[in-house]
């Protein structure tokens, strides 16, 4: 149906004198065409009056096309009555003849409806359309689309449902009846008078899918205790949760509607529901955007910079961190609130990162700024390898939530080599150590190292040395070049842990060693895409 | 802070002459520390051990039996099991491959337990004083 026809003259009727506004009319008559909706409050009102005053004879459907020549005959008609019928607004001043009744609640204000509470009355209004608008705007977001969404006091499903109950209570006595799924819903009625609006004011279109969220939470206060007496009906539907600041959600008011007998609702709530002294009130408008991925390569060439913040007690043991120095221009440029950065595995604070680097992704949570060009991600790339000779960072770009679990992936699966300094206690020969190149596919034992032991569980680790290669230096030290499967702790490797990690250099050199320098050489991750830089 | 326990350099076992016959981790009727099972970065279901706890029993050839004792309040996270089966390391690698055990005290009580130990400096002190009231 996409207009009104005679068998909703009762509905109508109904709805308006128990004090229901007509945008609510037109949900509860299922009108399904949203440019009525749209259609000034006040036009509306008129044209419902006119409905209900016109006899069965006339041609009621046509009031409500678009383009209504009899409607346009009526209103000629009444500014022949005088200029001062029309006030500032177009609208018309109440002409005495048409319907003694309706005269009074024309000339004062509206009454706020008892079934949305304004929602479809003054927010709709063009008023509030600017204020939202103007919060938009002044938080100086950066966006091509967005998504409205608006948070509805849970009071006002109780006094759809008590509508409901009244329109089916009349109509049944015509046999006929109105399925509840059938009344336009109140959110998407809304959507239809505002998005347009919000479109035209901020200049883009309203996208479902939009990153880009403005959202208003509508409280009443005035009527927030309707809900409670559905707790005493169906107790099992309102069961305290931490996080909730009230047991009566939207969700749980909107279940226990739904199983909540017909005469015990009736009991408790008023049907028709009452008129309330005031509207609602837009409790926030928020603005929000979606996170954005950043992902690059690092390299790290300090042996005393941890990857994140190392604080203990609230004291900072050691200056700034990895992720602290590539995330804190981006978050500058981005205007993030915050952010969380995660890597292919990690190294130690002594270790540094060389080759090709380690690749991260940082999620920059609710970005002013989103929309970046290959050029501005390059400056930005040299703006963070300008400001640190401890860390530099390539193959910087932006990329999806997606894409991180590949980086993920790298963590566990993919081979990473390493170059490590090692010193021994008894003399070595060239001869000595030059079996180690010929060893390949080594497999390990490795108990949790105790130096992690207090904040890891105990468990043995199998890992694989897959080849290696010495570099003699002098009688107690040499360089060894190893590739091993992700996971592997070399340092345990090298000096044993207590011989907790079978075999080990020293078992395999039959000496005591230990490990002087560490620097990761290639983490074997083929993400993120290497770049022309 | 995690403890290893070790035998400490002094020790009878340590001094020349001395052969281990058996090491044995059951030390009571209804305690094993081979049993000792955790789980979980907590270390859950560790049997816990106060100063005076015994770790393990050492025998010796001459027929000396040594008892161990942790030392350390604290969570028994693992015995070296390695001794059993080579009980040599014990005494050639007696600070590194054979180590006892590893407890892992309590973080509230961690600093105080460290205070309460000996530096390496004051240990030498000690056995000098002791050497000297001997002889």
């Amino acid at each position: 149906m996409s207009s009104l026809t005679e068998k909703d003259r009762p509905i109508v009727q109904l709805l308006l004198n128990t004090g229901t506004c007509p945008r609510c009319i037109l949900r509860f008559c299922c009108v399904g065409s949203q440019t009525l909706y749209r259609r000034p409050y006040k036009d509306l009102m008129k044209d419902i009056k006119e409905f209900l005053k016109n006899n069965q004879e006339e041609e009621v459907a046509v009031c409500f096309d678009v383009v209504d020549p009899p409607c346009k005959r009526i209103r000629l008609e009444h500014t022949e009555e005088g200029p001062d019928d029309v006030n500032h607004n177009g609208a018309l001043q109440q002409i005495p003849s048409v319907n003694d009744e309706n005269t009074a609640m024309e000339h004062s204000a509206v009454k706020v409806c008892n079934v949305c509470l304004g929602i479809l009355q003054e927010f709709c209004e063009a008023d509030f359309v600017k204020k939202v608008c103007q919060k938009v705007n002044s938080a100086d977001y950066q966006f091509t689309s967005f998504v409205f969404s608006v948070s509805l006091p849970p009071q006002l499903s109780v006094r759809e449902c008590a509508a409901w109950l009244l329109v089916n209570q009349e109509i049944g006595k015509l046999g006929l009846s109105l399925a509840k799924d059938d009344i336009v819903q109140l959110k998407e009625a809304y959507k239809w008078i505002i998005h347009p609006q919000l479109s035209e004011e901020l200049s883009v279109p309203a996208d479902g899918k939009s990153l880009f969220e403005v959202s208003v939470v509508f409280a009443h206060p005035e009527t927030d205790e309707e809900c409670h007496f559905l707790a005493s009906a169906c107790p099992d539907c309102f069961k305290p949760a931490k996080n909730k600041q009230s047991v009566f959600t939207r969700m749980a008011v909107i279940k226990a509607l739904e199983k909540i007998k017909e005469e015990d609702f009736l009991k408790h709530f008023p049907c028709p529901p009452s008129s309330p002294k005031n509207l609602c009130v837009a409790l926030e408008i928020q603005c929000n955007n979606g996170a954005v991925f950043v992902a690059g390569r690092y390299n790290k060439y300090s042996r005393n910079l941890p990857q994140t913040p190392w604080i203990i007690d609230g004291e900072r043991k050691l200056e700034s961190s990895v992720e602290e120095l590539i995330s804190e221009h981006l978050m500058v440029e981005f205007k993030a609130d915050s952010f969380n950065f995660s890597s292919s595995g990690r190294e130690d604070v002594d270790v540094r990162t060389l080759g090709n680097g380690r690749p991260f992704a940082i999620e920059l949570v609710n970005p002013r700024r989103i929309h970046f060009t290959a050029e501005e991600m390059k400056g930005l790339q040299q703006t963070i390898n300008n400001s640190s000779d401890k860390i530099q960072v390539r193959d910087l770009q932006l990329v999806t939530r997606s894409a991180i679990g590949r980086m993920k992936e790298g963590e566990e699966e993919k081979t990473k080599t390493y170059s490590a300094l090692i010193w021994t206690d008894e003399a070595i020969q060239k001869e000595d150590i030059a079996f180690l190149d010929d060893i390949k596919e080594l497999k390990l034992e490795q108990k949790t190292p105790l130096r992690v032991l207090h904040r890891r569980p105990l468990a043995v680790r199998c890992r694989i040395i897959h080849t290696m290669k010495s570099e003699y230096i002098d009688e107690h030290h040499f360089r060894l070049h190893l590739k091993t499967q992700a996971g592997t702790y070399i340092k345990e490797f090298v000096h044993g842990d207590f011989g907790r990690t079978k075999p080990n250099i020293g078992s395999l050199l039959k000496r005591r060693a230990d490990i002087l320098e560490l620097d990761v050489e290639s983490v074997d991750v083929d993400w993120p895409p290497t770049l022309d830089n | 802070r995690i403890c290893v326990i070790t035998l400490a350099e002094a020790h009878p076992l340590l001094q020349n002459g001395k052969t281990i016959k058996s090491i044995n981790y059951q030390i009571s009727a209804n305690c094993s520390r081979l049993q000792n099972k955790v789980s979980g970065k907590s270390k859950r279901g560790a049997q816990f051990l106060t100063e005076l706890a015994p770790l393990c029993r050492i025998s010796s050839s001459d027929g000396e039996e040594y008892t161990i004792y942790s030392c350390i309040r604290g969570r028994l996270i693992e015995v070296n099991e390695n001794i059993l089966s080579n009980p040599a390391i014990l005494q050639e690698k007696p600070s590194t491959e054979g180590y006892i055990a590893v407890v892992l005290p309590k973080f509230e009580e961690s600093k105080s337990i460290t205070q309460g130990l000996l530096t390496q400096k004051e240990y030498e002190e000690v056995l000098l004083k002791r050497l000297n009231s001997s002889s």
